[in-house]
C-alpha cells in the first residue's frame, strides 16, 4: 500500500489552550507531512474533514487527540492505519499547566529555557508518525484445511450435554468415550441430586433421557473403548488420533522426559544433546509431533468432559475414622455402588444397614475443611445418600456429620427437606474416632450441636470423599505440542484443568481446547449441564473465528499474526518455550513452526526472539524501536541544564486504562517520561530498551500487570517473564558502564490508579539520583 | 487492532441487562458472530460487579475484566450498547420477538468528549447510587472513572434548574441537550436473554438487625464501596458514626439468606463475600478483631476452601457459629453489640465492635418487578429456564444466586441456548 498521510491536531478538551499547537504543527511539517488542525475532531465537522482526506487517499492518519480508550468508533477508518496520539489524557490533563506552567514570553527568548509539557506533546506526535510509517494492513490468516467438527472428550452427562448443544446449531459432533457404555457416573447412580425446581426431591439420573436425546441427533458420532491417542495440528485444523485403551500406537504423543531423567547420578542437568537422546529412546515407538497422522480424523475445536473418578483413600489413611479396620467404613462411592444394585447392607455381614453415620470432613490436621476435591457436590451427596437408608428401611436413620453443610444457593431447598425426614439427623461436629462395637460401629464425635462430645452406635459409616478430576492422573487430550500434552496451570488446581480467570471461566492456555464439568472443578450434575453448554459455545466460537482468522480472547478479533523471518533464526527455542499458549512447536532442528490459530496475540514470542525475527502487522520490533527512537533526547549542546528522559514501556490492558483514570481524576505525573503502550509486557523485547539507553534515554520502566499464582495478566506469563527477562539486562547494562537502576519493572492493578503517578514520580526521582545517561548526546 | 468484518449471521439477539453475565453472554454470541443488542437501564455498564472492590478468591479489581470486555465491544460492530434503556413490552413468539426499549434521557448526547467541564459548573449534588447514597455526586457527572459509555449523565433532578442552563453553556461541544425526552425503540430479535441481576436484599426489612436505626451497621456491599479505591472515602473504611477507623468488626452472615421470613434460599456468595471483606479490613488495620457470625461457613472446593484456610490462619480473625438473633447501639460511643448463640457450646455470646457489616444476601431483580416477558419464575422471582420451549432465558443471578465464575459459566451457555433458537440449521 502507498502510504498517504495526514496528521490531524485537535485543539479541543483544553488542548489548544495548553500547547502551543502551531509549534506541535511543525513537526510533522517538518517532516513533509500534511497537518490540519481542529477544534473538535470527534464532531461532525472535525470528522467530516478527516473523512474527505480519506476520500481523497489519505490512508495513513496520526490523530493526536483524546486517549484511544474513548471515541472509538468515531476515529474508525476503513482501509486506513490510523494511530491515536494521546494528547488529552496523556499530556494535557496529566500535566496541567497549574502545576507545569508554560513558558512566558521573557522566558521564551532564552534559549535555555524549555517547556517541558510541549516537549512532551511533540514527542509524542513524533512517536505517532514513526509508528505509522512502520505498520501495515493486517490480512487474515487463513487456514488451508479448516474444519469445523467438534470432538468431544468424555460421553459422560457433560460430554453428551455439550455434544447435543453442539449439534443443536448444526455441528457435527464426535463423543469419544473410554468405557464401552455412555453415560459415565451418572449412568451408575441409583437416583441423582436435583437438577430445576423445586430442588426438593432426589430424581431419576438425567442421564438416560440425555443418551436419548443424542440419538436423535445424526451429526454425533459416538466411539465407546475409544480414547485420544494424539492431538495435532491447532484450531480449525486439528488432527486427532482416535485408539483403543491400552493400545501402544505409533501415533501416541511423545511425553516430556521426566524431571529425574534430565539428570545424571550426580544431579547435574545432562547437555541438550543427551537429554534429546534421552527423549528418543524415552518415546520409542513413538512418531514426533510434527509427523501428521495420514489416518487422523479432522476436528475444528475440542471439548474436554473427561469427568473424574472417586478418590481413593490410600492404605492407612483415614485410619482413626475405622477406614481400612472395618469393612463397614466405606466411601461415598462405594456407598454409591452398592445402593445402585439393591439395598443398602453391611459389607461386613450382608445385614441391613439401618443406621449410617456419614462423614464429611476428615477432622485432625485437616481441621474444618472437607475430604479433599470435595465440594458443594459431596455435602449434595450426603444428603443424598442419607435418603437411601430412609428409602429402603422404614425404621432407618442417618447421621450427618459436617464441619459445613455446602449447600449453596437453591441447592438449599434439598437441605430444608432432607431436614425435615424425621430419620435423617444433621449436626456440625468433629468425627474423632470409629471403633468396633460388637458387629456394629461406634463413633464418637467433639463439638456437635447435641452436646461436646456424643456416641452414636452404627451399622455402617460413610465417608465424604471427593472426586478426582481425570486430568489429575493423565494428561487425556495428549496434545502433540512441544511444550508437552497435558493442559498447563494444572499445578496451581491440583489436578484440574480450570482457568485462573473469574472473569473468563473457559479461558486457558490452550486454545481451541475447553474443559467442562467435574474435570475442572467438582460439580453436580446440573452444574456440569450448563457448564457443557459454556464449553460447547466455546468451542464453536473458536472454529468460526478460526475460520475468519481472527483471534479469539482477549483479543477477540485481531486479525494480525506473528509473522517469522526464518533465515535469521538462530533456533534458539525461546518463543517456542515462552509462549504461554504452546502455540509453536519447533522442529528436529529447533526451528519454530507457527500455529496461527493456537495464538493469542500476545507478542511473547516477539518479546522473547533475541534474533528479533518475529512481528505482527502493526506491532512489531520496528514500529515500537522507531517510537523510542523518535523521542529526542536533549543533551547539554541543546540545554545547559537539559531535562531527562524516562521511557516507559506500558501493558495497554490495564497499565493503560490506569493511566487514563488517573489523568481523568487529575493526577499529575513527571513530563519527563514517554509513555508506549504495548500489548503485554511479555511482548517487549530487550532491543527497546536497549535503543533508548544507547540514544542517551536515562531510564526504562515497564508498568505491568501482577504476576504470582493470582496473576491478573491477561496472557498469563507475560508481566512474569518481563520481570525475568529485566533481571537479565542488568548484565548488559553493566558492561556500558550503565546501572542496573536505570530499569525497572513495576505491577500495577488496573484500580490502583492513584498509585501510578507516585510510582513514576518515584522512578524518576530515583534516576535523577544516578544523574543523566553518559551516552546522552553522542 | 483491527475490526472482524464479519457479516451478523440470521437473526439478533437480545441481551437485557449489562452487568457481568450480560457482557458475556452478549460478547460470547456476538464472537461468533451473531448480532447483538445490549440494554442496560444504568447509564454504564458493568452492573453489580462494578460496584466490587475486589474478586475472590484472587482479590483481583473487577474493573480488569470489565476494561478488556469493553473493548472486546468496541472491536466488535455485531454489537449495539443501549444504556438507560429498559425493556417495555415483548411480543411474538421464539424467533421472532418483537421488543419495544423505552430510552430514558441522558441529557447528554453523542458529542461529549468526556472534558468535565459540565460537572465543574454544577452546584447541585444529589446522593450517589453507586455508592448506596453514602456520598453526593454532581447533578452532571460520570457516573465513576471507568464508567463505558465513557459519557457525562445529567441527573433527571437538575432539568428545569439554573444549573441545568449553566452546564449547557458550559458545554463547548454541544452536548448537552436539555430537551431530551425518552424515546420508545422496537428491534426485532430471534431470541432474548435476561441477565438482569441481583439487588442486595433490603436491609432495613430485617428488624432485629438493626440497619437503618444504627449508625454503624452496614451492609456488604456499602463494605465494597468503602474499601474501593473510588468509593465515598477512598478505599478506607471508615465507620459512619465518626469516620474513625474501626478495630473491631462483626460480620453477620445470612442477614436475610437461609431465613424464611426473608430469602429462603442460600445467596450463595456472602460466605465468600465476608472472607473477603476480612482480607480488605486485615491491609487497612494490622491488629483490628474480625468477629464472623456464621451458619455454615460455605466455600465449597478447592479454590474456596484453600482461601478460607488463608484467612483461619489470621489470629484476629474469629469465627462463631451462631446466628446473630439481635443488636444493639451503645448511644454514647454507638459502638454496635451483636448478640448470638453459639451453636455447639450453647454460650450465649455478647460482643461490643466498632463496625458490624450485615452480610446481606441477593434477591433477583425481578422479585420485586416481574419482567414485561412471558417468564415463569420461583416463588423468589428467580427465571425459570425452558430450553424445550426456548426463545428467552435467564441468565446469571437472574436464574439462581451464584457467583461470579458460575455466573459467567452459565451466561456463556446462555449465549448458544440462545443461537440454538435462531440458527439456521
Amino acid at each position: 500500500m502507498d502510504k498517504k498521510y495526514g496528521v490531524y491536531i485537535c485543539t479541543g478538551c483544553g488542548i489548544g489552550e495548553a500547547l502551543d499547537v502551531k509549534a506541535l504543527c511543525d513537526v510533522p511539517e517538518e517532516e513533509g507531512l500534511p497537518v490540519k488542525t481542529h477544534s473538535c475532531y470527534c464532531g461532525k465537522e472535525g470528522l467530516e474533514e478527516i473523512k474527505k482526506d480519506v476520500a481523497d487517499g489519505a490512508n495513513t492518519l496520526v490523530i493526536a487527540a483524546c486517549s484511544r480508550r474513548v471515541n472509538f468508533d468515531i476515529f474508525k477508518f476503513e482501509g486506513c492505519a490510523v494511530d491515536r496520539v494521546n494528547i488529552r489524557e496523556g499530556v494535557v490533563w496529566s500535566h496541567p499547566r497549574s502545576e507545569f506552567p508554560a513558558l512566558t514570553e521573557e522566558e521564551k527568548e532564552d534559549e535555555d529555557n524549555f517547556d517541558r509539557v510541549q516537549m512532551m506533546a511533540e514527542d509524542y506526535i513524533r512517536m505517532g508518525m514513526a509508528r505509522v510509517e512502520k505498520i501495515k494492513l493486517p490480512e487474515a490468516y487463513k487456514l488451508d484445511n479448516f474444519s469445523n467438527r467438534i470432538l468431544v472428550i468424555g460421553g459422560g452427562v457433560t460430554g453428551l450435554s455439550a455434544a447435543i448443544d453442539a449439534a443443536k446449531v448444526g455441528y457435527d459432533v464426535t463423543i469419544v468415550e473410554k468405557e464401552s457404555y455412555l453415560g459415565g457416573y451418572a449412568a451408575k447412580v441409583r437416583k441423582q441430586t436435583p437438577v430445576g425446581m423445586p430442588y426438593d426431591s432426589l430424581i431419576p439420573s438425567v442421564v438416560q433421557s440425555k443418551i436419548d436425546e443424542m440419538e436423535k441427533y445424526p451429526g454425533i458420532t459416538v466411539k465407546t473403548n475409544t480414547v485420544v491417542a494424539r492431538i495435532a495440528g491447532q484450531p480449525g485444523d486439528f488432527t486427532v488420533t482416535l485408539k483403543k485403551p491400552g493400545d501402544k500406537i505409533e501415533f501416541d504423543v511423545p511425553y516430556p522426559l521426566p524431571p529425574e531423567m534430565k539428570v545424571d547420578e550426580k544431579g547435574n542437568e545432562l547437555d541438550a544433546e543427551k537429554q534429546h537422546e534421552l527423549y528418543l529412546e524415552y518415546n520409542k515407538g513413538r512418531v514426533d509431533i510434527l509427523k501428521t497422522d495420514p489416518a487422523g480424523e479432522k476436528f475444528g475445536a475440542v471439548i474436554l468432559a473427561a469427568g473424574w473418578r472417586p478418590y481413593k483413600p490410600a492404605a492407612g489413611e483415614f485410619a482413626h475414622l475405622g477406614f481400612g479396620e472395618s469393612p463397614d467404613v466405606i466411601t461415598n462411592h462405594q456407598f454409591e455402588e452398592m445402593a445402585a444394585k439393591g439395598p443398602v447392607l453391611c459389607p461386613s455381614d450382608g445385614r441391613p444397614a439401618k443406621s449410617v453415620v456419614f462423614i464429611q470432613s476428615p477432622g485432625g490436621d485437616a481441621g474444618d475443611s472437607d475430604f479433599s476435591y470435595a465440594g458443594a457436590v459431596t455435602s449434595m451427596v450426603a444428603l443424598k445418600q442419607a435418603k437411601y437408608v430412609r428409602e429402603d428401611y422404614e425404621d432407618g436413620k442417618s447421621y450427618v456429620f459436617y464441619q459445613h453443610m455446602r449447600t449453596p444457593g437453591l441447592n438449599e431447598n434439598f437441605y430444608k427437606s432432607v431436614q425435615q425426614d424425621p430419620g435423617i439427623f444433621l449436626t456440625k461436629g468433629e468425627v474423632t474416632a470409629v471403633s468396633k462395637n460388637g458387629s456394629g460401629l461406634i463413633i464418637e464425635a467433639d463439638n456437635t450441636l447435641l452436646g461436646e462430645k456424643i456416641q452414636v452406635k452404627a451399622d455402617m459409616v460413610v465417608l465424604g470423599t471427593g472426586m478426582v478430576p481425570a486430568t489429575a492422573d493423565d494428561p487425556v487430550v495428549n496434545l502433540a505440542y512441544r511444550q508437552g500434552p497435558a493442559f498447563r496451570d494444572i499445578g496451581l488446581f491440583e489436578g484440574y484443568c480450570d482457568s485462573n480467570f473469574i472473569c473468563f471461566p473457559y479461558e486457558t492456555q490452550r486454545t481451541g481446547i475447553y474443559a467442562a464439568g467435574a474435570v475442572r472443578r467438582s460439580m453436580t450434575i446440573e452444574e456440569s449441564m450448563e457448564d457443557a453448554a459454556g464449553a460447547a459455545l466455546k468451542a464453536i466460537q473458536c472454529v468460526e473465528c478460526s475460520n475468519r482468522g481472527v483471534a479469539v480472547h482477549p483479543r477477540s478479533g485481531d486479525m494480525t499474526f506473528p509473522d517469522f523471518f526464518f533465515q535469521r533464526c538462530t533456533q534458539c527455542k525461546r518463543c517456542t518455550d515462552e509462549c504461554p499458549f504452546g502455540a509453536l512447536d519447533d522442529d528436529e532442528k529447533g526451528t519454530p513452526k507457527p500455529n496461527p490459530t493456537r495464538c493469542r496475540r500476545c507478542g511473547t514470542c516477539m518479546g522473547a526472539c533475541p534474533e528479533r525475527i518475529i512481528g505482527f502487522a502493526d506491532y512489531n520490533i520496528d514500529s515500537i524501536g522507531s517510537m523510542v527512537k523518535s523521542v529526542k533526547v536533549p543533551s547539554e549542546d541543546d540545554y545547559s541544564e537539559p531535562p531527562f528522559r524516562i521511557l516507559g514501556l506500558v501493558c495497554e490492558n490495564d497499565a493503560f486504562p490506569a493511566l487514563d483514570i488517573a489523568a481523568l481524576k487529575g493526577l499529575s505525573y513527571s513530563a519527563d517520561v514517554r509513555l508506549i503502550p504495548v500489548r503485554c509486557l511479555g511482548s517487549v523485547n530487550v532491543i527497546w530498551i536497549k535503543d533508548a539507553l544507547s540514544q542517551g534515554m536515562d531510564g526504562v520502566f515497564l508498568l505491568g500487570c501482577k504476576h504470582g499464582d493470582d496473576y491478573q495478566c491477561h496472557f498469563v506469563k507475560g508481566s512474569e517473564l518481563a520481570e525475568i527477562r529485566m533481571k537479565k539486562i542488568g548484565d548488559a547494562l553493566a558492561s556500558l558502564a550503565l546501572e542496573e537502576e536505570r530499569v525497572a519493572q513495576f505491577e500495577i492493578a488496573i484500580d490502583e490508579y492513584d498509585k501510578v503517578p507516585q510510582i513514576i514520580n518515584e522512578f524518576v526521582e530515583s534516576v535523577e539520583a544516578l544523574g543523566p545517561n553518559p551516552f546522552k548526546g553522542f | 487492532m483491527t475490526v472482524d468484518k464479519q457479516a451478523p449471521a440470521s437473526g439478533s439477539i437480545m441481551v437485557v441487562g449489562g452487568g457481568i453475565s450480560g457482557l458475556t453472554t452478549a460478547l460470547e454470541a456476538a464472537e461468533v458472530g451473531y448480532e447483538v443488542f445490549l440494554v442496560e437501564k444504568n447509564p454504564y455498564l458493568g452492573g453489580r460487579v462494578a460496584q466490587l472492590n475486589q474478586y475472590f478468591p484472587k482479590l483481583c479489581p473487577p474493573t480488569c475484566g470489565l476494561e478488556i470486555n469493553f473493548r472486546r465491544i468496541k472491536d466488535n460492530p455485531n454489537i449495539k450498547v443501549f444504556t438507560l434503556a429498559e425493556v417495555e413490552k415483548v411480543d411474538g413468539s421464539a424467533g421472532n420477538y418483537e421488543v419495544s426499549v423505552k430510552l430514558n434521557p441522558r441529557y447528554v448526547n453523542a458529542a461529549c468528549t468526556c472534558c468535565g467541564e459540565c460537572a465543574k459548573v454544577c452546584e447541585t449534588e444529589v446522593p450517589n447510587d453507586f455508592n448506596f447514597g453514602m456520598d453526593r455526586i454532581k447533578g452532571a457527572a460520570l457516573p465513576h472513572e471507568m464508567a463505558f459509555p465513557a459519557r457525562y449523565v445529567l441527573s433527571p433532578r437538575i432539568i428545569g434548574t439554573e444549573d441545568a442552563r449553566k452546564c449547557k453553556e458550559a458545554c463547548k461541544y454541544d452536548a448537552i441537550e436539555l430537551d431530551m425526552e425518552a424515546k420508545t425503540i422496537t428491534l426485532n430479535v430471534g431470541s432474548v436473554v435476561w441477565a438482569t441481576g441481583w439487588e442486595p436484599y433490603d436491609a432495613n426489612r430485617i428488624d432485629n438487625l438493626g440497619f437503618g436505626r444504627y449508625q454503624n451497621i452496614i451492609t456488604n456491599m456499602m463494605m465494597e464501596r468503602l474499601a474501593a479505591p473510588n468509593g465515598p472515602t477512598g478505599g478506607k473504611i471508615l465507620r459512619p458514626s465518626d469516620d474513625h477507623a474501626p478495630q473491631s468488626i462483626a460480620f453477620v452472615q445470612c442477614a436475610g439468606s437461609r431465613d424464611e421470613n426473608h430469602l429462603p434460599y442460600c445467596s450463595y456468595i456472602c460466605c465468600m463475600a465476608s472472607l473477603k471483606q476480612a482480607t480488605y479490613i486485615r491491609a487497612l488495620y494490622p491488629d483490628a478483631k474480625i468477629y464472623i457470625f456464621y451458619i455454615d461457613l460455605r466455600a465449597p472446593g478447592q479454590r474456596y476452601e484453600k482461601f478460607y484456610n488463608k484467612i483461619k490462619e489470621d489470629e484476629n480473625v474469629f469465627f462463631i457459629k451462631g446466628k446473630v438473633a439481635e443488636v444493639s447501639e451503645d448511644p454514647e460511643s454507638k459502638n454496635i453489640t451483636v448478640v448470638a448463640e453459639n451453636a455447639v457450646t450453647g454460650e450465649k455470646i455478647h460482643q461490643t465492635v466498632d463496625l458490624a457489616v450485615l452480610a446481606t444476601g441477593m434477591q433477583p431483580t425481578a422479585a420485586n418487578v416481574r419482567l414485561p416477558a412471558d417468564l415463569k419464575y420461583t416463588e423468589d422471582g428467580f427465571i425459570i429456564n425452558d430450553f424445550e420451549k426456548g426463545g428467552m432465558f435467564g441468565a446469571g443471578c437472574a436464574n439462581k444466586p451464584a457467583d461470579v465464575v458460575s455466573s459467567n459459566q452459565n451466561a456463556t451457555g446462555m449465549a448458544l441456548k440462545a443461537i440454538q433458537t435462531i440458527a439456521k440449521r
